[in-house]
């Protein structure tokens, strides 16, 4: 894997600052004046009730959507207007809340299809199958069988993903993410719908990937058990605004937060 | 034997005719599978293709060129033409109706048919132009066995030829190129693409690039049976009942549902023919169409629709 973050940012970094940023739809409020930054290296965790425009959040600094308001920082760089391939090429992966997989495809293609940005032979090669493409297509294979053996799916990598149980598709669905080999990796509800073994095992992988290949990684989850245990720093949203920033331990007993969470008596 | 040897003439010549529908019904088949949209102007593109091939070829024969020299050149520029329509479709039609629905995008198409049956006949007239690229005659084969043997059209042996080579062509493009794995993975999820850096605009301009190119193959065939003329356009219509038996998202659909409504509709036309006083030809391929609808809707190789409620 190539150093994450570039030689520009070193480790713990701020990797991605949001300053002051809003988004509206029509007269709903998604995002109301949110600041905060990822730094190099760590778990950031965003979480919040339903609602609270976490999702929004991850398309935002995906480039899904675009904020009325408000600056993006990436990499020490201020961002413009950037679309979601444009995201990609700058180094930021993700994985969706309700799996966006290409169901038509074996899961081994799925996650060839996240090395899309690194393949540069010519299409007339590549159509013969010989020459530099062959050279470039079985080195993109190894990198692939590599992530497969890494998040231990052998076992299903000829199958169509559509197939697939849904913890199997979200661990496909990491793995093209992984493709990628980003500098920031974006997991949406990583757990949703899983059972604790899945979990479990969900959770190693997210460590593991922090720990051996250094990819900063910010994730939504609802699951406060898994979000205290894996993340560094913790970002709190309800209906919008940031309500608390910290470690987990320090939202953990912040007064605002269990209000949010448990609704306060009026 | 007579008898026999009179079906075989009917069934190949049917399954040849096929073909060249098939030929068409591809154009439409790769836009839908990669954008959902379904594209009302794949008959323009094929009038438009056809007309800058036949224009170019006849300019450079004036202009001294041999005919073959001609031909390449004619194919370079009506290829030519092909990009510069697709991009232009993706930039200032496609483009900027992003995430917009289905219904919207058919209604777009519909516009940029007639910008395109217009422009070409602009640009490049507007007669019947013959386009001499395949001998018109016709082989006769396995005169042993049959008496004055089994009549083949050359065209049509061409316009199969031609066919298959598309169909390899475009298998291989999508199984083992880059841009080939991109379109797919645009045809299953948008978003998801785009995720792992697929630019969207560059996938639909490439898309209607192919089609066009398709939709130039077709002309090349149509164009030397027919003629190069307006009423070429008239073919995608002749695809929608293909389609519709095929399947919207099938390649391999696409050429089944051809051949299929090519032998059905020539052998209809020779068996049945006499019983409903002629003419079943022309009506054939709907009503194949409409039984298919109602006993599987989503086509025979498309895929499988399922509802929850």
């Amino acid at each position: 894997m190539r150093t994450p973050g570039g030689p520009d940012v070193a480790v713990g970094d701020v990797l991605l600052s949001v300053k002051a940023v809003s988004l509206s739809f029509g007269g709903v409020k998604a995002v109301n004046d949110v600041s905060f930054d990822i730094r190099k290296g760590e778990i950031r965790a965003i979480i919040g009730p339903n609602g609270a425009g976490k999702t929004s959040m991850l398309n935002i600094i995906n480039g899904f959507y675009h904020p009325q308001e408000g600056r993006i920082t990436f990499k020490g760089k201020a961002r413009s207007k950037m679309r979601p391939h444009e995201a990609a090429h700058g180094g930021i992966a993700r994985t969706f809340q309700n799996v966006a997989l290409f169901k038509g495809m074996s899961a081994l293609d799925n996650i060839m299809v996240g090395r899309t940005l690194k393949m540069h032979r010519g299409i007339l090669w590549q159509l013969v199958r010989s020459g530099p493409a062959l050279t470039e297509e079985v080195e993109h294979r190894h990198r692939v069988e590599e992530i497969i053996d890494f998040l231990q799916i052998q076992a299903i990598r000829k199958v169509q993903v559509a197939r697939l149980p849904y913890g199997m598709q979200k661990r496909v669905e990491l793995g093209r993410a992984l493709a990628m080999e980003p500098d920031l990796l974006l997991l949406d509800e990583p757990m949703a719908g899983m059972n604790m073994e899945e979990k479990e095992d969900m959770s190693r992988f997210i460590l593991d990937v922090n720990n051996h290949f250094g990819t900063t990684i910010a994730l939504i989850e609802h699951d406060m058990g898994v979000v205290m245990d894996l993340s560094d720093r913790v970002v709190v949203l309800d209906h919008g605004i940031k309500i608390a920033d910290g470690t987990p331990d320090e939202v953990k007993t912040n007064q605002v937060v269990i209000d949010a969470y448990l609704g306060v008596a009026h | 034997m007579v008898i026999f040897g009179q079906f075989l003439e009917v069934l190949i010549s049917g399954l040849l005719a096929g073909v060249l529908y098939s030929l068409v019904a591809l154009g439409f088949v790769l836009i839908y599978k990669a954008s959902g949209v379904f594209n009302f102007a794949q008959g323009s593109m094929v009038l438009l293709a056809g007309l800058a091939l036949v224009r170019a070829l006849d300019f450079l024969v004036t202009k001294g060129f041999s005919f073959w020299a001609a031909v390449v050149v004619g194919l370079v520029f009506a290829a030519t033409i092909m990009a510069i329509t697709a991009w232009l479709v993706e930039r200032f039609v496609l483009g900027p109706l992003i995430n917009q629905d289905g219904l919207t995008l058919f209604m777009a198409t519909i516009g940029i048919t007639f910008i395109l049956d217009g422009g070409a006949q602009m640009l490049f007239g507007s007669d019947v132009y013959p386009l001499p690229l395949f001998p018109s005659d016709a082989w006769f084969l396995l005169e042993n066995a049959f008496p004055g043997g089994i009549l083949v059209s050359k065209i049509d042996v061409f316009g199969g030829l031609i066919a298959a080579a598309l169909v390899v062509g475009l298998a291989l493009f999508f199984q083992r190129t880059k841009t080939g794995r991109a379109l797919r993975a645009v045809a299953d999820d948008h978003a998801a693409a785009q995720s792992v850096g697929i630019s969207l605009n560059w996938i639909w301009f490439i898309v209607w690039l192919v089609a066009g190119l398709v939709a130039l193959a077709a002309a090349m065939v149509w164009g030397t049976k027919l003629g190069v003329q307006f009423s070429i356009t008239f073919l995608a219509l002749k695809a929608l009942p293909v389609l519709i038996i095929g399947g919207f998202t099938s390649v391999p659909g696409a050429i089944v549902g051809g051949l299929l409504i090519g032998a059905g509709e020539k052998l209809a036309e020779a068996y049945l023919g006499p019983a409903f006083g002629g003419g079943i030809e022309y009506w054939f391929a709907y009503v194949l169409a409409l039984v298919v609808l109602l006993m599987r809707p989503q086509g025979l190789f498309g895929e499988r629709i399922i509802e929850r409620i």
